[in-house]
């Protein structure tokens, strides 16, 4: 297998010229290639991007919860202190942090602007819990919140974060769903192209048979043209899309929740397989085809 | 060498030749003769499995034509030179390269048969055409070519269809000259022409035998030739 491949990259120039040029389906597959290849580099970053996010919102946020607290202006700070002491005897929290003026501020000021005058509204206390191990007894722990501080909320984030969850990991299904239509497309294209390519040089393919050719010579003729075109056109697609990645404006300071959809570390490695994939695919397409035409035409 | 056994031909339903029955031995020189349109270059077609006996039966190198796959018939014709009537070449390559063809799509070493081709270059004046694409080429030239191409690979049996048809007669002994070298060498050679002048040639310098098509069936011309 890695011998066949071999010997097409190689392959001797002469036995090349024995079918003629044809510019015309040469350059459609390598342009279909190379959109293909665009197309998959993208779907794989978007595969990538959900993945990391899902990720983070499963393992991150699992390990975290907020205790909210409404009450009057007079009974707020006795709330929150009755429940920084039920947080601190229970187990399963690692810690709890009452958030400071600032911190919340700055959780708003993304919908209120930056001059939000905190003091004149009633705004609820809010305090970070972080969990350990398998985390507390929610359950217990609303109960005994409800009978000593009634104003304070228990969010442990599930509620919203099943359905981001949810909708991160079927955005990444959905990617890699793309990739195989993608992949399927350009085997049929490549499929259509060989033949019409075989088609188009019927009397070429008469005459070599005449002459004692296999018609395992006259497909790895054929072959050996798409499998290149179709790697040197996937090669040029993936560097154009990891180009475009590359100098895609970073979300990470604005957006840090939505994570960038760029590559990340090793993950830049990940699109190289793009080509090859595409010489494989064009690899076989092509064998597959010529083989069934040329049984047809003898 | 080629067995045929009451072989019959038919193009959908109507029948060119018919009741054949012949054997070519190895070694042998053998003229195929007959009016135009009798059914000589379709005989060929059969000898190098262009075609199949619609009945009877075609045995080549020992093997039923019948029996081939598409690999077998390619490895028969690798054994088989043959002079087309219309030639056969690929016009976007040169002539040296068409020439060098047969080795080229069977997978020979081609360096090694450069010397080869020169001479037979040579030997059918075709050196100044080397790098010539065929359309160019006179009638004449391509046939010469063409014999050129079909003996590259030292073929066991060499098919020539009308060979000297576009050449002069000088030309013609001369191509001639180079199939009894051939058969001389051991080579099988069988030639479809209307040249009686040619044939008569050749029987002096070969034990040449004829063969007539005549009302779709083949016979062994006497002597009157
Ligand atoms: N593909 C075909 N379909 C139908 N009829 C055909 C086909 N090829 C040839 N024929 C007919 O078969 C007959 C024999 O043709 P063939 O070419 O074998 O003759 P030939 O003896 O070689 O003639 P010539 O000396 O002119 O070359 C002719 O009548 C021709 O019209
Ligand atoms: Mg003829």
């Amino acid at each position: 297998m890695i011998g066949r491949f071999g010997a097409i990259l190689t392959g001797d120039r002469q036995a090349d010229r024995v079918v003629p040029p044809t510019g015309y389906t040469a350059n459609l597959t390598a342009f279909t290639a190379a959109a293909m290849a665009f197309l998959s580099v993208f779907a794989l970053a978007l595969s990538l991007a959900t993945d990391r996010l899902a990720t983070r919102w499963s393992e991150e946020l699992a390990q975290t919860a907020t205790v909210r607290i409404s009450a009057p202006d007079g009974q707020l700070s006795r709330q929150a202190e009755a429940v920084m002491r039920i947080l601190d005897t229970t187990p399963g929290i690692r810690s709890a942090r009452m958030m400071t003026n600032e911190e919340q501020l700055k959780l708003l000021e993304p919908w209120f602007g930056p001059d939000l005058p905190l003091d004149t509204l009633p705004i609820p206390r809010l305090i970070e819990v972080v969990e350990s191990g398998d985390g507390p007894d929610m359950a217990g722990l609303r109960l005994r919140l409800a009978a000593e501080a009634p104003g304070a909320v228990l969010d442990d984030h599930s509620r919203w974060r099943k359905p981001l969850i949810s909708a991160a990991s079927r955005l990444r299904a959905l990617g890699v769903f793309s990739i195989l239509l993608i992949l399927g497309s350009t085997a049929a294209m490549i499929t259509l192209a060989a033949q019409s390519a075989l088609a188009a040089n019927a009397q070429v393919i008469t005459v070599v048979r005449l002459i004692g050719a296999r018609d395992a010579y006259i497909v790895r003729a054929f072959v050996r043209r798409f499998t290149l075109r179709a790697l040197f056109g996937a090669l040029f697609g993936t560097v154009l899309a990891m180009l475009s990645i590359y100098f895609l404006p970073s979300a990470a300071d604005e957006g840090a929740f939505l994570t960038g959809l760029g590559f990340q570390g090793w993950h830049w490695v990940l699109p190289v397989v793009v080509p090859v994939i595409a010489a494989v695919l064009a690899f076989w397409a092509t064998r597959i085809a010529a083989f069934r035409v040329l049984r047809r035409m003898a | 060498m080629l067995e045929l056994k009451k072989a019959a031909f038919d193009y959908a339903g109507k029948e060119i030749l018919t009741d054949m029955s012949v054997t070519l031995a190895p070694g042998t020189f053998h003229f195929l003769t007959g009016p135009s349109g009798s059914g000589k270059t379709t005989f060929l077609k059969l000898c190098y499995q262009d075609l199949i006996p619609s009945s009877g039966t075609l045995h080549i190198f020992g093997k039923d034509v019948r029996a081939m796959d598409r690999d077998d018939v390619a490895s028969v014709r690798q054994r088989i030179g043959v002079v087309h009537q219309d030639c056969q070449f690929l016009d976007h390559l040169t002539m040296s390269e068409n020439i060098l063809l047969p080795l080229q799509v069977t997978g020979h070493e081609v360096a090694s048969k450069l010397r080869d081709m020169q001479e037979l270059m040579v030997w059918t004046g075709l050196s100044d055409q080397m790098e010539l694409l065929p359309p160019v080429l006179s009638g004449g030239e391509r046939q010469r070519a063409a014999l050129a191409r079909a003996v590259i690979m030292s073929p066991e049996l060499i098919i020539a269809d009308e060979p000297t048809g576009n050449l002069d007669w000088d030309m013609a002994q001369r191509m001639l000259t180079l199939l009894i070298e051939l058969n001389k060498m051991g080579k099988t050679i069988l030639i479809a022409t209307h040249d009686m002048n040619l044939i008569r040639m050749a029987k002096n310098q070969v034990a040449a035998r004829v063969l007539r098509i005549r009302q779709r069936h083949l016979e062994l011309a006497g002597a009157e030739l």
